[in-house]
């Protein structure tokens, strides 16, 4: 056997948890932020797009239509601390501490921990491109089904995720 | 599978096949600092990948696309050349690796007839902004990967999923594009999958060049298919469903075949999910869940083996057991050749039975199938979440329907299926048993608790989408 670098299936992404989507439908960790949409408790047509920039940990809420989130007053929202709760369901503790730079020594701190630990303050993110990056997302369910083989699909094997 | 077999399959090795791979790795290393900055180590390097075509028509070119790098004035052209250059390297490897694979198991093979159908007709101005987008990756080397890189793709790659005769390109840009993102700035990465990110660079490279994609001409065939198992592929945006199965045609001698549905998802939709995002072929999920065979009708065989699935030229038969089907045909069913470009390690993918075993676990946590004293490692990272199998079923198995695989230097068993001895007599666990929706209790309520990922998320893209 070889290396792990001399493997063509070697894993890069270990695979994502399941959770409850209705609450926060769309959550990443890309751009260089933890970015996600969380639906309002009140209004099914309003959504909240939140984020947290890796590194300095600046975030922001504001809805899709670019209103800021009244919930920001100096500290985090119920909108950025459910973003970070389902974040750490769907990709682990450790995988968005890594990503978002927060030094963590326990392995087993929650997101709460995470929360304590950002060190940034409000910061202007433009909700429009995370958006259109949900939209993004929401539309590859709209791609139709292909009966044509796709053999590049062998370098993804699926596997197993806890259950 | 008996132990004689895999004893020829093991024995010796072929010299060419490490030689070819270090030459490959070679390459892979130059793409770590970009081909903008080859030191005198990546040129030798790139000098080494030229040699090792130098007998082939590619000679030349490969040979003029180093000097050009070597020089730091190169266009698509060249590195074309040197993506080709390693994907010729890596068939021959396929090659030498599938031609061992078939003698130790005795399995005829076709051999390929060219008979290319012109490549669909795309967008040129498209295929231009992927090689583009692949030249910058290139020049920034995996190191200088950041970002900004990593965003430029989005638009090109949303344009090309949107163009049906160019879901393999898609596809794999997706599938690229997302390890990349979660892996920025690449440049703090401990460790690289170089061998696994130049194959996908490669291969996209390749797809992308005017008349990349081949077209392939279908044969219409007609016969009873009688499934195998299911190998599911799967990334954070797409998910394949590809069913190994045994053709019997009159006047032909029965032969090992594929048919393959993909779909589009998304990262959060996992597990037994998947199979509800694939609605267009209820009869052979039907087939698939109660072990039927399948009576089709004109369904196109392309020539490397794959089944174009129709659904509505396919009725349900009679049960037929996977594992009988196995017992029965696999010692003799033609396989496929293998189309040209898809000659890669990373493809091959026989269907074997093996019987008659111990299951071992070494220290490092591997099991291994141990027949007549031969031992055969399982890739137990490859049972698939959508279905039953598990590390502990494998485990406990006495017979085990699966593909043989070749990756790091070794050759693997991926299960399709189990049989499993107790005292209530043998059960089965097939990765496609949830075809129709997991039959597990358990995973049925835990289902239900977690609500239907797919259903929130069409809600929520009828509300948004459309406005
Ligand atoms: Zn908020």
């Amino acid at each position: 056997m070889v290396g792990w670098e001399r493997h063509s299936t070697a894993r890069v992404l270990p695979p994502v948890q399941p959770r409850k989507l209705a609450k926060v439908p769309f959550v990443e960790l890309a751009d260089g932020r933890l970015q996600g949409v969380v639906s309002s408790g009140s209004d099914v047509e309003r959504v909240y797009v939140s984020s947290v920039v890796a590194g300095s940990h600046g975030y922001s809420c504001s809805t899709n239509n670019n209103r800021p989130c009244g919930g920001l007053r100096g500290t985090p929202c119920k909108h950025i601390q459910a973003l970070l709760e389902e974040a750490v369901v769907q990709y682990g503790v450790a995988r968005v501490a890594r990503y978002l730079r927060i030094d963590v020594d326990d392995p087993d701190c929650t997101d709460l921990d995470l929360l304590h630990r950002l060190r940034g303050g409000p910061e202007s993110i433009p909700a429009a491109v995370v958006f259109s990056r949900f939209l993004r997302h929401l539309a590859y369910l709209e791609v139709p089904e292909s009966t044509e083989p796709v053999p590049e699909l062998h370098w993804f094997p699926a596997t197993r995720v806890g259950r | 599978m008996r132990g004689t077999h895999l004893a020829e399959l093991f024995d010796g090795a072929d010299p060419g096949v490490a030689d070819a791979l270090d030459v490959v790795s070679g390459f892979d290393e130059a793409l770590v600092p970009g081909l903008a900055r080859v030191g005198a180590e990546q040129q030798s390097q790139l000098a080494a990948l030229a040699g090792a075509v130098a007998v082939t028509p590619l000679r030349e070119r490969t040979r003029e696309a180093v000097e050009k790098v070597a020089a730091g004035s190169f266009g698509d052209e060249h590195l074309a050349m040197l993506a080709g250059a390693r994907t010729a390297l890596l068939g021959a490897v396929h090659d030498a690796l599938l031609e061992r694979l078939d003698t130790a198991l005795g399995r005829p093979r076709a051999t390929w007839a060219t008979a290319e159908a012109p490549a669909p007709s795309v967008s040129e101005n498209l295929m231009a902004g992927v090689r583009s987008w692949l030249r910058e990756v290139a020049i920034a080397g995996w190191r200088g990967v950041d970002h900004d890189l990593v965003s430029a793709s989005a638009q090109t790659a949303e344009a090309v999923l949107a163009v049906p005769a160019l879901r393999r390109l898609a596809v794999l840009l997706d599938g690229l594009a997302a390890e990349l993102r979660a892996s920025c700035p690449v440049a703090t990465m401990e460790r690289l999958p170089l061998r696994r990110w130049a194959d996908l660079w490669s291969r996209a490279l390749l797809l992308a060049q005017p008349g990349g994609l081949p077209g392939s001409a279908a044969t219409p065939v007609s016969g009873r298919l009688l499934p195998l198992g299911v190998d599911v592929h799967e990334h954070g945006t797409a998910v394949q469903v590809q069913v190994h199965a045994v053709l019997e045609s009159a006047d032909v001698p029965p032969r090992l075949v594929r048919t393959s549905l993909t779909t589009a998802k998304v990262e959060t939709i996992v597990g037994p999910a998947v199979w509800r995002l694939l609605r267009g072929a209820p009869v052979l999920f039907k087939a698939l869940a109660e072990h039927r065979a399948l009576e089709i009708t004109d369904v196109p065989l392309l020539p490397g083996g794959d089944l174009v699935w129709q659904d509505g030229s396919a009725r349900p038969g009679e049960t037929v057991e996977p594992f009988a089907t196995a017992r029965l045909h696999l010692g003799t069913a033609l396989a496929p050749a293998v189309p040209p470009l898809e000659r890669h390690p990373v493809r091959i993918a026989e269907p074997v039975l093996l019987e008659g075993y111990a299951v071992a676990v070494s220290e490092e946590g591997e099991s291994r199938l141990d027949v007549d004293g031969q031992a055969l490692t399982v890739d137990v990272a490859r049972l698939p979440g959508c279905g039953p199998l598990t590390p502990d079923l494998v485990a406990a198995s006495s017979a085990c329907l699966g593909l043989v695989r070749w990756d790091g230097g070794r050759w693997l068993l991926q299960p399709l299926a189990v049989q499993v001895r107790n005292r209530r007599g043998t059960t089965e666990a097939h990765t496609a048993d949830w075809a129709l929706g997991p039959t597990d209790p358990k995973v049925v309520r835990a289902e239900a608790r977690a609500g239907d990922a797919v259903a929130v998320l069409r809600e929520r893209a009828g509300r948004l989408l459309r406005r």
